[in-house]
């Protein structure tokens, strides 16, 4: 039997490939007709295949459980793409360079004069109570004045069909590996779709990240020594690390393999001794960069680094207090930073944000708690979030009192209608809730992966998306459609 | 190549093997029990020698019954020689560098994980066991010639190929020694007693895939100076101490600055090629089998100390200090 849409119930969400009445949207047209000729029997074959190739090309993901510490586990993947027409990304795609811009301009503001703080468009006390500001960056200038080199920004589309700006991730985002991957999956899963449709490719993207690195080299007349610095193989995605390693021939090195001499440049300790590297991909936190400048317990960074980085000898990407930028509370002004900086509206609309430190949307924040996703300014990966729909009373006033102890720590949105796409669970194809996260590089120009990370939620009506907690991933397919 | 990369290479290359090795030792093992009297019987108990870890297994394990030492060898989370957990630690090892191996050499290793996990009822079945340890030495063949068919010939191929010929001379003298003293030394006046010596010997060779080998070289009957000759001497047979230490001699000349190691590989093949092995009796091969594994105990170490990680620091914190 095949795929019966009439009983594919969408509700009040908006569905990413099948209109309310069961019909397929004028770009998903290929993709519905040939599941219609498929039956469920064959997909859970074309699944099974999936599944055997993410096990054997090792595509994993880390988890940590009481019992057995840190372990690899097989990316959780779903076979139906979740598709986008080429004519709405080409907008997208604008909205995220433009918002990315204005938030480089507004980085490197802020570690200088701060005129938008002078000019009262951004207002002090944030920046003063950020955990994310690093004082040690003041009068820093990174190459090419960039500072958040590789951006993940999070869409999610709602109800009405309208795309959103949820967050910013501009200090270590990750997932882009499974874009990749996902990809590859694919083509060996559904080969003549690709031969058939008009699916746009991303397999560029560890070139264009090489390119971007080596142009923030110190030494740009040389060959530039790249490496990716990874946490190690206990960090969830370290998957990553060293995909994207291996993908740009670069070496993969932990705090251990550097050292920082005494003429503040740093090198790897290699079989042939001391070797300088020029730019560092790192993939750890600020705070555990250099336990000399930040945390002094860190095993992980290298001592000497921030100095090193300061006199320009090394690069870092993303450069050390990228992160302010990405606060939950200065994601509510960034309509405000893009005009400021670049004298124009923004192109990709925020989420709704109620801004607890202002009294008046702390009030409707507090009236209303129960109808609204609460969340901390400085936390990732769904962690700390009150749903409130989901959550029971009591919940509700620990969030009231979190709030009203910290306002400025808390933002608040109203629950998006995520929008969802078919998903094939347990024999069958049922409306599941999905995000996106495209990644953007900032170098000498700005370029943004074609379509991103689609991340879906398996539970069903769940909203978190996250691997963490239950969530998977399909392939995005930006096609376009023949005209 | 970072020293840390050089040390998981090798380690991941020693494991590798070491699984092989294990693998070669069980099926052959199995071989000689069906075609010795069985009131001589040799029974497992000796593979637990060759490991060296006796021990161990003592405290995990009532008897040396079939049952208990292939749990031990092939499968016990717990034990350090099990064919499982060396797969495991060499996967391990190889996806910390996983950005420096092909992909495919990966993708194999990883596969070649799962295989043994998964197949672990047909390998714990009698007649299971030889296909499933079978498929497990050709995989590894498999990994060894895509890496050898696609690495660079660089430092990190360096590694792996002193990672591996360690530990196969290792192996090898291990067999040798377990082997021959639990070997029944017969009385050839004995009627009877002398086939089964060279039964014996045979598997020897066999375990080591030498048989066809040591009949091409030696062109002789199998008789124990010619085999004992053979794995030790052979400057042609891959799986020979010699042999082996002549490519980890060679792998060395392609790395700087490695003196003090190359003189112990150097010491090492010289005694290797003076032994006047004929001439040994049971304790004497003994003897020498030990100083063996001590000096590729000490070339591991030298390693360590010139090119590893751990060794790196060490010599940079000296220098501070001086």
């Amino acid at each position: 039997m095949s795929v019966n849409w009439k009983d594919y119930d969408t509700g009040k969400f908006f569905d990413e490939l099948i209109t309310s009445d069961g019909e397929a949207r004028s770009y998903s047209r290929f993709l519905v007709d040939y599941l219609n000729t498929h039956s469920e029997d064959e997909l859970e074959t074309r699944k099974a295949i999936a599944a055997l190739s993410i096990k054997e090309m090792g595509i994993t993901f880390t988890v940590y459980t009481e019992e057995e510490g840190s372990i690899d586990r097989s990316w959780p993947f779903d076979i139906l793409p979740r598709m986008i027409p080429k004519s709405e990304w080409d907008v997208i795609e604008k909205g995220l360079k433009q918002r990315v811009h204005a938030l480089n301009l507004f980085i490197d503001d802020i570690y200088h004069d701060q005129k938008i703080i002078k000019d009262k468009v951004f207002p002090a006390e944030l920046l003063a109570n950020s955990v994310n500001f690093r004082k040690e960056c003041m009068g820093v200038s990174p190459p090419l004045k960039q500072w958040a080199h590789i951006c993940g920004s999070d869409l999610v589309r709602g109800g009405d069909g309208t795309m959103y700006v949820l967050e910013d991730n501009l200090r270590v985002p990750s997932g882009v590996s499974y874009m990749l991957e996902n990809r590859s999956v694919m083509k060996r899963v559904f080969p003549e779709l690709f031969e058939n449709m008009n699916i746009q490719p991303v397999d560029d993207y560890c070139s264009q990240l090489f390119d971007m690195l080596a142009s923030l080299s110190p030494r740009p007349a040389d060959y530039p020594e790249i490496v990716v610095l990874t946490p190690g193989i206990f960090n969830s995605a370290y998957f990553e690390h060293s995909y994207l390693a291996q993908q740009m021939g670069c070496e993969l090195v932990e705090g251990r393999d550097l050292v920082v001499n005494d003429d503040d440049c740093v090198y790897m300790r290699t079989v042939d001794g001391l070797q300088r590297v020029d730019v560092i991909y790192r993939r750890i936190d600020d705070l555990f960069l250099d336990p000399e400048a930040f945390n002094p317990d860190s095993m992980l960074g290298v001592p000497g680094l921030m100095r090193a980085w300061k006199k320009g000898n090394v690069a870092l990407a993303n450069a050390p207090g990228a992160g302010v930028a990405d606060d939950k509370v200065v994601y509510a002004f960034v309509p405000e930073i893009i005009k400021y900086y670049l004298n124009e509206e923004q192109l990709l609309p925020n989420v709704p944000t109620y801004r607890c430190m202002y009294q008046e949307e702390q009030d409707y924040v507090l009236a209303n708690i129960k109808d609204l996703v609460v969340k901390p300014a400085n936390e990732s990966g769904g962690y700390g979030m009150l749903i409130g729909p989901m959550s029971t009373k009591k919940e509700q006033e620990k969030f009231a009192k979190l709030i009203k102890n910290d306002p400025r720590n808390y933002i608040a949105q109203p629950t998006l209608a995520l929008s969802t796409v078919p998903t094939f669970i347990d024999h069958h194809v049922e409306p599941r809730h999905v995000d996106l996260r495209p990644f953007i590089l900032s170098g000498n120009d700005i370029s943004v992966t074609m379509g991103g990370l689609t991340r879906v939620a398996l539970r069903k009506g769940s909203l978190v998306v996250n691997s963490s907690q239950g969530g998977g991933s399909k392939d995005t397919w930006i096609v376009e459609e023949d005209s | 190549m970072l020293a840390r990369v050089a040390e998981t290479l090798y380690w991941m290359a020693r494991y590798l093997e070491r699984a092989e090795n294990m693998a070669r030792l069980i099926n052959v093992n199995a071989n000689l029990i069906l075609d010795i009297p069985k009131k001589t019987a040799v029974g497992w108990e000796p593979l637990i020698d060759i490991t060296g870890t006796r021990k161990v297994f003592e405290e995990n394990y009532q008897d040396f019954e079939e049952r208990s030492v292939m749990k031990y060898l092939i499968q016990d989370a717990d034990s350090p020689v099990s064919i499982l957990n060396s797969l495991k630690w060499a996967r391990e090892n190889a996806r910390t560098i996983r950005d420096v191996i092909p992909r495919e050499a990966w993708e194999q290793i990883n596969a070649l994980n799962i295989y043994a996990k998964d197949q672990l009822n047909i390998a714990m079945s009698k007649r299971g066991r030889f296909s499933y340890l079978n498929e497990i030495i050709l995989r590894n063949q498999t990994i060894v010639g895509l890496l050898s068919g696609t690495l660079s010939r660089d430092d990190g191929y360096v590694f792996v190929r002193l990672g591996r010929n360690l530990e196969r001379a290792d192996m090898t003298s291990r067999i040798i020694d377990v082997r021959s003293a639990s070997l029944l030394v017969g009385d050839p006046g004995v009627e009877g007693h002398r086939p089964f010596e060279n039964i014996q010997w045979m598997s020897v060779l066999k375990s080591l895939t030498a048989y066809q080998m040591y009949r091409q070289a030696m062109q002789a009957r199998v008789r124990r100076s010619d085999v004992v000759k053979f794995l030790f001497q052979s400057q042609r047979f891959p799986r020979a101490i010699l042999f082996c230490v002549q490519q980890i001699r060679q792998s060395l000349k392609g790395l700087p600055d490695g003196e003090g190691t190359m003189e112990r590989v150097n010491k090492l093949e010289e005694l290797l090629k003076a032994a006047q092995l004929h001439t040994y009796d049971q304790q004497m091969l003994h003897d020498f089998i030990d100083v063996i594994q001590i000096e590729l105990n000490a070339i591991n170490n030298s390693l360590v100390e010139h090119y590893f990680l751990s060794g790196r620091e060490a010599f940079e914190l000296q220098k501070q200090a001086s």
